[in-house]
C-alpha cells in the first residue's frame, strides 16, 4: 500500500482505494487502521499476558510483596523438584522420539496412499482428534487396557493362563506414562510431519534417480537434508507437548507427583502452607524458560525449513 | 527404504521408490513397488495396532454384563447421574461460547492485518502462536487470582462455570488461527474488500457478506477444533474448580469406571464424527462453491 510512488499505473494501486492526502493525514489514518486491532490485543493482554507476568513477577516476590531470590532458589535445591523437572524432562525427551519415529512412519505410509483416499482422510481425523485426547479420557483408556480389569491383563492372566502381566502397576511408572504419552504424540507427529512429506517433489526422485542415484542415495543427499529440519521441528513441537502435558498423568498417578505439572498442581492447591505461596509460581516460570527455549529452536529450524517444504 | 537397484540404471526400476501415488507407473518398478507396500502394509498394522487397541479395550470394557455377557448398560446408565449431564452441558455451552468468542476476536482481526495493515500480521500470528509457549498448567497458576477477583466482585457472571470460554479461546488460538490463516491464504482477500467497498458496502458488510463466506473452510475448521478442545479440556477446569465433562468423568471414574469409560468413548467418537465430516466435506483449499468462484478473481 506504500509503494504508490512507483508504478501508479500498476492494477494493484488501483485497487489499493483511494489516494491519500498529505504526510498528516496519512499519519492520522495509520493510527486509525490499528484501531480495529485494539480487542484482539487487549483480550491477549489480559488472558494470556497478564497471567504470564504474574507468574514471573510471582516467582520474584514473597507474600507480602518484597523481593525474593527464596523461590527460584528452593525451584534448583528442593530435590522434590529437581526430580520433578528431570523426570518431565526424561519423559518429553523419551516420547518426543518415540513418537516421531511412529508417527513419522505412519505419516510416511499415508503420504504414499492415494492423497484423496479414505484412508488418509480418516487417519488424518482421528489423528486431530487422538492428538487432543491426552488427560482423562486416555488415562482411562490404558487402564482399560492394562488395569486390573483391563482387556490385555484379563487376556494373558485368565486365557492364556500365562500370568505375564500379574502387576498392572508398571502403567503408573515413568515407563507406562511414556507408552501412555506416546498415545497422543504419534497423531500429532503425523499431523504436524504430513505437510512436510507432501511438499517432497516427484520430481526431485526422478532427478535423483535419472543421475543413476539409488533409493538409498536419494535419502541421504536429498530427502533426507531435506526433512531433517522438518522432522527436527517436529521432534521438538512434541517434547514441547509432552513436557506441558497434565491431566493424562494427573488422572493416572494416584500418589505423589513425580512430574513438574504434578507438582505445580499440587503447589496450588495447598496454597495455605505459609511461605510456599510463590514456588509454584517459579515451578511454572521454570516450565516456561524451558519451553520458550524449545519454541525458539523450533522457529529457528522452521525458517529454515520452509525454504523447500511449504 | 532398501538399497535395490544401485549401479545398473537399466535394471533400475524408477517409479517404485516415489513419494506421491502414480496411477500411470503400474507397469514399472513392481518388485520395489512390491516391497514397499508390504513395508508400507506393516507400519499401518503396528502403530495402528498400537492406537486401536485401547479404543477396542474401552468398548469392551464399557458393554461388560454380568457373567460375560455383552450390553449397553453402562450407556444407557450416563443419563442416570445428573452431574454428567450437567458437565456435558455446561462443556457444549462453554464450547458454544468459544467458538463464537474465537471467531469475533480472531476473524476481524486477521481480515484487517490482511487488508489493512500487513506490517501487523506478523505480531497477530505471534501472539496467537504464544499459547504454544506456555502451558495450560502455568496459565491456570496466573489466571487464578484474576478468576478469584473476577468471582468475588462479578456475582454471579463471576463465579460461572462458563468464564472458562475465556481461556479456551486463548487456548484454541494457535490451531484457529493456522486454520483460518491456511483459509485466508488461498483467496485474495485484499482484492475481495477493495472490490466490496468499491461498490459501496461498508467494512461489515463487507466481512460478514463477501469475505466470511470465502473463507468459510478455514472457519469451519477452526471451529471444530475449538469444540474437540473444549470438550477434553481438563487442566484449568479442575484447578479452577468447575465441574466440566472431563472433571465429572474423572471423578465419576472412581465411583463407576464402566460408566466413564463408557462417557469417555462416547466423547471420542463425537469429536471424531466431528473431525471427520470436516475433512470429508469441508478440505478448504481447493473447493467452493460457484458464487464464491465467480466473485473470485482469475489466477
Amino acid at each position: 500500500m506504500t509503494a504508490s510512488a512507483t508504478a501508479p499505473a500498476s492494477p494493484e494501486v488501483t485497487a489499493a482505494g483511494p489516494a491519500t492526502g498529505g504526510a498528516g493525514s496519512r499519519r492520522l489514518r495509520g493510527a486509525r487502521n490499528y484501531l480495529p486491532l485494539v480487542p484482539f490485543h487487549a483480550y491477549v493482554g489480559l488472558f494470556l499476558i497478564l497471567p504470564t507476568l504474574i507468574v514471573a513477577v510471582g516467582a520474584f516476590t514473597t507474600v507480602d510483596g518484597g523481593l525474593t531470590l527464596d523461590n527460584i532458589r528452593r525451584m534448583f535445591t528442593d530435590d522434590v523438584f529437581v526430580s520433578a523437572f528431570t523426570k518431565s524432562i526424561q519423559l518429553a525427551v523419551i516420547t518426543a522420539i518415540l513418537g516421531a519415529i511412529f508417527g513419522g512412519m505412519l505419516a510416511w505410509a499415508i503420504v504414499r496412499g492415494d492423497p484423496n483416499g479414505q484412508l488418509r482422510q480418516v487417519v488424518i481425523a482421528a489423528s486431530g482428534v487422538l492428538a487432543q485426547f491426552g488427560g482423562v479420557m486416555l488415562a482411562f483408556a490404558f487402564l482399560a487396557t492394562f488395569g486390573f480389569n483391563g482387556l490385555v491383563t484379563i487376556f494373558f492372566n485368565e486365557w492364556l493362563q500365562l500370568g505375564v502381566l500379574p502387576d498392572p502397576s508398571w502403567l503408573y511408572s515413568l515407563a507406562g506414562l511414556a507408552v501412555v504419552y506416546t498415545y497422543f504424540q504419534i497423531p500429532l507427529m503425523v499431523i504436524v510431519f504430513l505437510p512436510s512429506l507432501d511438499g517432497m517433489r516427484q520430481e526431485w526422485y526422478d532427478a535423483s534417480e535419472s543421475l543413476g542415484g539409488s533409493s538409498w542415495a536419494f535419502w541421504r543427499n536429498v530427502g533426507g537434508p531435506i526433512l531433517a529440519p522438518s522432522f527436527l521441528g517436529a521432534l521438538l513441537l512434541l517434547f514441547t507437548n509432552a513436557f506441558s502435558a497434565y491431566a493424562t498423568a494427573a488422572a493416572l498417578v494416584s500418589q505423589g507427583s513425580p512430574l513438574i505439572t504434578l507438582q505445580i498442581a499440587s503447589q496450588m492447591r495447598s496454597e495455605v502452607v505459609l511461605g510456599q505461596e510463590n514456588v509454584g509460581k517459579a515451578l511454572a516460570l521454570g516450565m516456561i524458560v524451558v519451553v520458550s527455549l524449545a519454541m525458539t529452536l523450533y522457529a529457528l529450524i522452521q525458517r529454515r525449513a520452509s525454504r523447500w517444504v511449504q | 527404504m532398501t538399497g535395490i537397484g544401485q549401479g545398473d540404471l537399466g535394471a533400475v526400476a524408477p517409479g517404485g521408490g516415489a513419494l506421491i501415488a502414480r496411477p500411470t507407473g503400474a507397469g514399472r518398478g513392481r518388485r520395489r513397488s512390491r516391497l514397499q507396500t508390504s513395508g508400507r502394509i506393516a507400519i499401518l498394522v503396528l502403530v495402528f495396532g498400537y492406537l486401536v487397541l485401547p479404543l477396542f479395550a474401552m468398548l469392551e470394557f464399557s458393554t461388560r454384563g454380568d457373567y460375560g455377557a455383552r450390553n449397553l448398560q453402562s450407556y444407557a446408565a450416563i443419563l442416570d447421574y445428573p452431574d454428567v449431564v450437567d458437565g456435558i452441558l455446561t462443556s457444549l455451552e462453554i464450547a458454544v461460547l468459544t467458538v463464537f468468542g474465537m471467531l469475533l476476536l480472531l476473524v476481524p482481526t486477521m481480515i484487517w492485518t490482511v487488508v489493512r495493515v500487513p506490517r501487523m500480521r506478523r505480531v497477530v500470528e505471534f501472539l496467537c502462536l504464544l499459547p504454544l509457549a506456555i502451558p495450560a498448567i502455568v496459565i491456570v497458576v496466573g489466571i487464578a487470582p484474576i478468576y478469584r477477583f473476577m468471582g468475588q466482585n462479578l456475582g454471579v457472571f463471576g463465579a460461572s462455570p462458563l468464564t472458562l470460554a475465556f481461556i479456551d479461546i486463548i487456548l484454541v488460538l494457535p490451531y484457529a488461527y493456522r486454520a483460518i490463516d491456511s483459509g485466508i491464504r488461498t483467496v485474495d482477500v485484499a482484492t475481495l474488500a477493495d472490490a466490496s467497498r468499491s461498490l459501496g458496502a461498508g467494512w461489515p458488510r463487507t466481512m460478514l457478506q463477501v469475505i466470511v463466506p470465502n473463507i468459510r473452510g478455514g472457519i469451519l475448521s477452526a471451529s471444530v477444533l475449538a469444540v474437540a478442545l473444549v470438550l477434553g479440556e481438563y487442566t484449568i477446569s479442575s484447578l479452577l474448580s468447575f465441574n466440566t465433562l472431563q472433571v465429572v468423568i474423572y471423578l465419576l471414574g472412581k465411583r463407576d469406571p464402566f460408566v466413564s469409560v463408557a462417557v469417555s468413548l462416547a466423547a471420542l467418537v463425537f469429536a471424531f464424527m466431528l473431525l471427520y465430516v470436516i475433512t470429508r466435506f469441508a478440505p478448504g483449499a481447493g473447493e467452493r462453491t460457484d458464487r464464491a468462484v465467480e466473485e473470485e478473481p482469475a489466477s
